[in-house]
């Protein structure tokens, strides 16, 4: 059966190719463009609470989410149905991140890191949809996710420990003549942490879909040989799910790493 | 085909925005997605802190608990069983023993009666032998008279054939000195 669709499809894609290859002359393809931020009732303008691509898609992580979390967990089964096993997984997963690394008095803050996770999670996997936007592919959400991770931390950390929240930067384990430089170090890479949070995952899926749009416009251009970048578009697809969920794993957990230091600072 | 739509927006979009190639460079449109994204962090945070974690948190407690409680259960009905099974081994060895005593009971009973009969029996037969032994000794002292009597009759026919007189009395005391003897 599957082998049937696939052959279908397979000559579907030839002839199709054979029909339309000649109205693309050339290349033309602008992998970029995707994730242009455009208003959605007209307009050029993009002001600051215009209604865009950016908030449809984000209004539809927050259906997402709240149709896997609360619709699929409504029954409150003991023996749970699908969506309400995933719910409890995702629940689970993050929970037991937060307790193991971050330590069990992170427990506190475990609402805030899985409002975190299922943001970017749910972003990730419904920009894998064709013709969607990524919200999450933009520096500008990216950014602001991490500054609001490195900020909270920050101030947790002062706030829990005072001005020893800096012995985080002196390390008491090292000689004592390594201590200033390591500090050095150590502020300088405290600092590195939103941005490399930051570009890491907005770099990821921005290179994932631009590569995807790259495959796609060879198919178009292509014509009778456009089976090979769709063959190619298929397996890096599957690449791509994979990295929307790494991604999101990889922000909140180092988040949570981030979140032990401001607990326990001491090295 | 997804392409070929973005291709035909793509020059007029250009030209309007003026973008150099990477839309996330694009600073015009940062307020906009700062805000929304803001707004979407504080629904989201919203709906899971105030529905969906604890909704979550509480159905898993109810399995744990629902888990704890069947277990508990489950090891109260094996004990239940084990004891179940130790009153139907004593009860079986009960009456097993029962049965025994019964049976020897019934065999002493038996053997009691048993006994009772052969006595009687050999009290009856005692009785009869006695008896028969009276009637043979009655019957051999009445055969001894008739002997002597037959004697003596046919000892005084002798005499007389022989051209004796009878004396009686003689003949008599000649017989029974002859059948002491």
């Amino acid at each position: 059966m599957g082998k049937i669709f696939f052959y279908v499809a397979l000559a579907l894609v030839l002839v199709s190719g054979l029909v339309f290859a000649p109205e693309h002359a050339g290349l033309a393809i602008h992998p970029m463009d995707q994730f242009q931020v455009k208003p959605l009732f007209g307009g050029d303008h993009v002001g600051m609470f215009t209604v865009t691509n950016v908030t449809l898609w984000m209004l539809l992580a927050i259906v997402a989410i709240f149709a896997l979390l609360v619709l699929g967990s409504s029954r409150r089964a003991i023996i749970p149905s699908r969506a309400q096993s995933v719910a409890e997984l995702a629940y689970g997963f993050i929970y037991k991140m937060v307790e193991d690394v971050a330590g069990k008095d992170a427990v506190k803050f475990f609402p805030y890191i899985m409002t975190l996770f299922m943001f970017i999670v749910t972003a990730n996997f419904l920009g894998l949809i064709p013709m969607s936007f990524t919200t999450t592919s933009h520096f500008a959400v990216t950014g602001v996710l991490a500054v609001v991770v490195f900020v909270a931390i920050t101030v947790t950390g002062f706030v829990l420990h005072g001005a020893k929240f800096l012995a985080l930067f002196w390390v008491s384990s090292a000689p004592l003549a390594l201590r200033p430089i390591l500090a050095v170090i150590e502020v300088i890479s405290y600092f590195v942490r939103p941005v490399s949070l930051c570009i890491r995952l907005a770099g990821n899926i921005m290179a994932g879909h631009a590569v995807l749009k790259v495959f796609a416009g060879f198919a178009g251009a292509l014509g009778f040989a456009s089976f090979l970048p769709i063959s190619a578009i298929t397996a890096f697809y599957a690449l791509e799910v994979l990295v929307a969920f790494i991604q999101a794993y990889v922000f909140t957990i180092l988040t949570c790493v981030y979140l032990k230091d401001a607990l326990h600072p001491s090295h | 085909m997804a392409s070929n739509t973005h291709d035909a927006g793509h020059g007029a979009a250009d030209a309007a925005h003026g973008s150099s190639g990477m839309p996330q460079l694009d600073f015009s449109t940062y307020g906009n997605q700062i805000f929304w994204l803001l707004v979407t962090l504080v629904v989201i945070y919203l709906i899971l802190s105030r529905v969906a974690l604890p909704r979550i948190a509480a159905i898993l407690n109810e399995r744990t608990g629902t888990i704890t409680n069947d277990l508990a259960a489950a090891e109260d009905l094996k004990a239940k069983a084990v004891e179940a099974e130790n009153a139907y081994n004593k009860a079986l060895a009960d009456a097993r023993a029962e049965a025994q005593r019964i049976a020897a009971e019934t065999r002493a009973e038996i053997q009691k009666d048993v006994d009772d009969a052969i006595a009687k029996a050999d009290a009856d037969i005692a009785a009869k032998a006695a008896e028969s032994e009276a009637a043979i000794a009655e019957i051999k002292a009445g055969a001894l008279e008739s002997i002597k009597a037959v004697a003596t009759d046919t000892a005084g026919a002798l005499v007389e054939a022989l051209g004796g007189k009878d004396d009686a009395e003689a003949v008599q005391a000649a017989v029974s000195k002859r059948m002491e003897g």
